[in-house]
């Protein structure tokens, strides 16, 4: 009789297959801690970069001046109009730019989705193309074509849409133009890939039933695209929300974001407080919002099934 | 007129009635491509205005570009960050997605969470988050320090990308290769590997791209001699429209557009295989 034996006497009449099991589950066991410390590196970085710096924000956030606890930065933002009205212009900015890449956006994803495969692939160049190129090439490009000598205005004076070079950049116009341009493809790629995960006899069905073609569509074909236009949706006004390069390259001033504000507390006035609450609002407001979408919609489905554009 | 009277979708709509969708698709892809293409011929104008189709065509902003020590510095950073970032960032996120994928813990779900959520979190709020801390530990200008924060930015595209390749992937060829004396190393090196490289090649060229035109972070964090070129770029831009940044982002244009093409290039190898 061996000690384990003596001390565990209920372990030997369990049986010779028992003890094994349970090695083979704890080596298992191991096993998958091992792999899974292969996420530490990434795991480590993304902490150490962003979920430390943002925690100490978050802290910096209830700092006074002196170095005590206080809501002063809080109350701040609460109670100054300055505040109100750039809260408000980055809620604006953001709803606007959403409903119209929507109303541009899903015409343009059931135009392609219903091309033949070679011609949708050629048309989907000219979402995909601007999608990679760099978003302040972008905005240059229509800082460019909107300014008060540029092609824009030119080119309307001589049509007659226009008599005189108007302001179009530098302002909410040119701001939203902008945007609109650079948001774009967020929305029409989840919409594309939903479109093309619908069962086409549905529509085909209806058709047959008597259903006109307008009624097929707005009965059948769009209820079943919906899931891929509220994420397109979702992803546009949640990017909106944290904006900052294009609104401060087109807004010429007169477009004031959270996003600018918070550069501006540090760059100019060194405030590591106030632009730290407002840095905490703009998370809580975007966490919030994607927090509230996915308890009204399925987001997980929603994401799989308008996961098209992760591929590209 | 025939064309117009034919059948355009399942539910036996013609072509005529909807000319309207054509026509709004048509000018949606002209919005979206315009811009970016108009840029290419207005940087060869000889005006300082920038004017389409330009009068006298001059290569004197890209004159100005090369010969100009500051921007040649500011490009040197860019790609310098850039491809440093693409050597971390893959790697890591390649590791972290299999890892998640094979060890199928209770809380990986939390884990995949937490490894994308710089996407979703502000990147005002990483970039003067990163630059405290930076300047708490003296990394504030310096190559490494940028490279690791625009890392962390482009692990959530490299995970999501490498993810959902392994999904579609059998498992069971690893397994077969282990039963037959591979270690796991050898097997994934070996089996696993290559036949996710599309993946790996794409999500490559993401942390590449990520980097070489991410503007926020490079504007807290870097600067001083490793400024780079977004950072230039759009400290200009506020300022004044200047001709030489039609010149860069011609150039910028023709890198994103080819690395575009090589993704397209092996996105297609892919269905042949």
């Amino acid at each position: 009789m061996s000690v384990a034996d003596i001390l565990h006497p209920g372990a030997a009449a369990a049986g010779d297959a028992a003890p094994n099991a349970d090695g083979l589950k704890a080596d298992a066991a191991l096993e998958r801690m091992k792999l899974f410390g292969l996420c530490s590196p990434a795991l480590l970085l993304v902490v150490v970069t962003m979920v430390l710096p943002v925690v100490w924000l978050f802290y910096l956030s209830f700092l006074s001046d002196e170095g005590t606890f206080s809501l002063e930065h809080y109350e701040r933002l609460t109670a100054s109009k300055a505040y109100a009205r750039i809260f408000w212009t980055t809620f604006k900015v953001s709803i606007l730019t959403t409903i119209i890449c929507v109303a541009i956006g899903y015409p343009l994803a059931y135009f392609l989705a219903q091309l033949p495969k070679r011609a949708a692939a050629l048309c989907m160049i000219t979402v995909l193309l601007p999608f990679w190129t760099s978003l302040l090439v972008r905005t240059y490009a229509w800082l460019v074509l909107l300014q008060r000598k540029g092609l824009v205005n030119t080119w309307a004076i001589e049509l007659g849409l226009w008599d005189e070079p108007i302001k179009i950049v530098h302002n909410l116009n040119g701001t939203l133009i902008g945007m609109v341009h650079i948001m774009l493809p967020f929305l029409v790629l989840p919409v594309y890939g939903s479109m093309k995960a619908i069962d086409t006899d549905f529509v085909k069905a209806a058709s047959n039933l008597g259903a006109s073609p307008v009624k097929a569509f707005w009965k059948v074909f769009f209820p079943l695209s919906l899931p891929g236009l509220f994420a397109g949706a979702l992803i546009v006004f949640v990017l909106c929300l944290g904006f900052f390069v294009t609104p401060a390259v087109l807004g010429g001033g007169r477009v004031i974001m959270v996003s600018m504000s918070i550069t501006d507390t540090i760059e100019l006035f060194f405030n590591w407080g106030a632009a730290s609450a407002l840095g905490v609002v703009l998370l809580v407001m975007t966490l919030g919002t994607l927090f509230l979408a996915s308890r009204l919609l399925n987001l997980d489905k929603i994401l799989g099934g308008g996961g098209g554009g992760g591929g590209h | 007129m025939s064309w117009f009277s034919k059948a355009a979708s399942e539910t036996q709509i013609t072509h005529g009635s909807r000319v309207w969708l054509y026509i709004l698709a048509g000018l949606v892809m002209v919005f979206l491509v315009a811009p970016t293409v108009i840029v290419i011929p207005m940087s060869f104008s000889e005006s300082q205005y920038l004017e389409f189709p330009p009068r006298t065509w001059s290569v004197r902003w890209y004159e100005h570009y090369f010969a100009s020590s500051e921007w040649m510095a500011a490009t040197r950073t860019s790609v310098l960050v850039a491809f440093f970032t693409m050597l971390v960032a893959t790697p890591l996120g390649v590791m972290a997605a299999y890892g998640l994928f094979v060890s199928n813990l209770r809380f990986a779900h939390l884990i995949f969470l937490l490894l994308i959520s710089p996407m979703m979190v502000p990147v005002v709020l990483i970039a003067i988050g990163v630059f405290y801390v930076y300047a708490k530990l003296k990394m504030v200008h310096t190559v490494g320090g940028l490279v690791l924060a625009h890392s962390m930015l482009a692990i959530p595209l490299v995970l999501i990308v490498v993810s959902s390749a392994l999904k579609s992937y059998d498992m069971n060829q690893e397994m077969v290769a282990r039963s037959l004396g591979a270690s796991r190393l050898r097997a994934f090196m070996v089996i696993t590997l290559p036949q996710i490289r599309f993946a790996l090649i794409t999500s490559a060229l993401l942390s590449f791209i990520t980097s070489f035109d991410e503007v926020i972070v490079a504007l807290f964090v870097s600067g001083g001699d490793n400024a780079t070129l977004t950072r230039s770029m759009f400290i200009t831009l506020r300022d004044q429209i200047d001709p030489t940044i039609a010149s860069i982002s011609t150039i910028m244009v023709l890198v994103s557009t080819s690395l575009l093409v090589m993704a397209q290039m092996f996105g297609q190898n892919k269905d042949g295989t």
